[in-house]
């Protein structure tokens, strides 16, 4: 572990000569795409009036059929003692299942419109090696969460739908609430002056119940091939919840079972060794031999 | 939690317990914040909700601000609260001096609403509460200054049922008739046709919430329907 150092000249210099820039950045380029394409399917009804998805994240209809509602803000009208429509429960039930089943966070790297804000964050601290600032505890964004489902019992209103970033892009681009973006810029400035992965990765409500309902997901990031890790570290650096990563490369199980991981892909693509992939975890069980591989590379790094 | 395994490895019970209820005081400061925030930010007089909202606290805790209101009025009446507007943040209202409802008779923005913030039960427009109309300014009208303007009473779509105009004496002239515009607040829906049209640089005639155009007695109050109250005391054969 010793020899493992950050070079920012060099960050995942290997993978691309490896790989190919393209392979290098692909999950990264299709995340863009895929949270921005999701941001103009909801822009195109009221720009051209091509209506394929109404309303926004908190509550939209798919093609005019499919209800799919933001589980976060129903459960906040639950917990306010309002008995919505039988459409927002249904909706935010798709939604629940759909990432109960595709790894909660996937919404995190894959739809949300914010990560793409704190990633930049993240790129220019990584860019201009800005000192690591001390954590924050990441378990405040439970406690966040719990705090967003006690403030409707308290209050009585959806208080966090005045705050909660999220909506507020979208609503900053589909009906031009502008004043809204004064807060995404708050979000990059602490994630890139006061502590790393502020927001996302410690904070977030929204990011806090989709992990919780990721966790039975049986689409998982695995390091298949933890035996080939080099240790160059490139995944540590990129990877937004780092602490998933070492159970998975040192641990028993290749599996990252910690549903905090966002499903993102980029450990895949900064590692020339191609350690990592996305599996079912419930039908990559070849454990037994894995293990012995484990053992040996265990005792190869502590000589 | 693998993870929270891990961690408690290196930290005793006692550190766990002192970090768990820092960060306890730390969320609940902010959510002290919040709510103060969220809940200072009351209607402004002008904010008028679609047809069929809860009453405004009830609205509040309801509305999951998704905009599908807005985007089915076909009129562009709606629209979403911005930050430091007249409403809470992302919530639908609109400005009827600037874009009235027109009353549509299927109601697409109740249709629309998934969150039972606009209530279904409402299917017949005339119905809507949005708020009540107030003659507010009798110097400037132009019906008080003995003129037939009118403007307010044509364009109402409860014509001579949600506003009448009265006939009185000009008092100025001693001989002339002033016909006054009369709300009836039961008829009233509060689309806000009249105060869109009143010909004035500022309108004379205002929609407000109902909460505020109306007065309210009090819960006990016997002279709440006093016609019925000494009907039912005759029939009940009480001597008065
Ligand atoms: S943690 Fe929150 S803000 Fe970040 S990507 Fe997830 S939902 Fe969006
Ligand atoms: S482990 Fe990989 S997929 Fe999961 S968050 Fe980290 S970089 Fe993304
Ligand atoms: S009734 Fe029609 S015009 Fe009025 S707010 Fe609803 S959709 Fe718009
Ligand atoms: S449709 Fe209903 S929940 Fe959505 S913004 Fe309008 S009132 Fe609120
Ligand atoms: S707001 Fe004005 S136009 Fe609309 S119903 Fe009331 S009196 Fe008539």
């Amino acid at each position: 572990m010793s020899t493992a150092k950050v070079n920012k000249a060099r960050f995942a210099e290997d993978a691309i000569r490896e790989l190919g820039w393209w392979k290098a950045h692909r999950f990264l380029l299709l995340r863009r795409a895929s949270q921005l394409t999701v941001l103009a399917l909801f822009a195109i009804g009221p720009l051209w009036g091509l209506w394929l998805l109404k309303g926004n994240l908190s509550s939209s209809l798919l093609l005019d059929t499919i209800p799919m509602a933001d589980p976060l803000v129903t459960l906040q009208l639950l917990t306010s003692g309002h008995v919505p429509e039988a459409s927002l429960l249904i909706g935010a039930a798709v939604i629940g299942l759909f990432y109960a089943l595709m790894g909660g966070r996937v919404f995190c790297s894959w739809v949300c419109p914010v990560n793409m804000v704190t990633d930049l964050a993240a790129y220019l601290r990584r860019r201009f090696t800005l000192p690591r600032t001390p954590e924050l505890p990441r378990q405040l964004r439970y406690f966040m969460l719990a705090l967003v489902l006690l403030l409707p019992v308290v209050t009585g209103v959806a208080a966090w739908e005045w705050l909660n970033p999220v909506p507020v892009l979208y609503r900053a681009v589909l009906f031009g609430a502008g004043a809204g973006l004064g807060l995404l810029v708050a979000i990059f400035l602490a994630d890139l002056l006061l502590v790393e992965r502020m927001w996302c990765s410690h904070l977030c409500p929204s990011g806090a119940l989709f992990a919780l309902l990721g966790k039975l997901s049986p689409v998982k990031m695995t390091a298949m091939n933890a035996k080939d890790c080099n240790n160059c570290m490139d995944c540590f650096v990129v990877c937004p919840e780092r602490q998933v990563l070492k159970p998975s490369l040192k641990g028993p199980s290749p599996i990252i079972t910690d549903s905090d991981c966002t499903q993102c892909g980029r450990c895949i693509d900064v590692c020339a060794k191609r350690v990592f992939q996305y599996k079912n975890r419930f039908t990559s069980q070849d454990k037994p031999l894995e293990k012995s591989h484990r053992i040996a590379k265990k005792a190869e790094n502590e000589q | 939690m693998t993870r929270q395994q891990s961690k408690t490895q290196g930290i005793n019970r006692r550190q766990f317990l002192a970090t768990t209820a820092r960060l306890s005081c730390a969320v609940a400061l902010a959510g002290g914040g919040i709510a103060t925030v969220a809940k200072s930010q009351p209607l402004g007089p002008q904010a008028i909700r679609p047809p069929g909202a809860l009453a405004e606290q009830d609205f509040l805790s309801a509305c999951v601000r998704c905009g599908l209101c807005v985007e089915a009025c076909p009129y562009d009446t709606l629209k979403i609260a911005r930050w430091f507007e007249q409403a809470p943040t992302g919530t639908p209202w609109f400005e009827a001096r600037k874009v009235p409802c027109e009353m549509c008779d299927d109601i697409p923005c109740i249709k629309a609403c998934p969150s039972g913030a606009l209530e279904q039960a409402l299917t017949d427009i005339d119905q809507a509460k949005m708020g009540i109309a107030v003659l507010i300014d009798e110097k400037n009208c132009l019906n008080f200054k003995g003129l037939r303007c009118d403007v307010c009473y044509r364009v109402c779509p409860l014509i001579d049922n949600a506003i009448t105009l009265e006939r009185s004496r000009n008092e100025r002239s001693g001989h002339h008739a002033m016909f006054i515009p009369v709300v009836h607040p039961d008829a009233c829906t509060g689309c806000g046709k009249c105060e869109h049209a009143c010909v004035l640089d500022e309108a004379a005639i205002k929609v407000l919430p109902p909460h505020i155009a109306m007065g309210k007695t009090a819960d006990h109050d016997t002279y709440i329907d006093t016609e019925n109250t000494t009907l039912e005391m005759l029939n009940k054969g009480f001597e008065l």
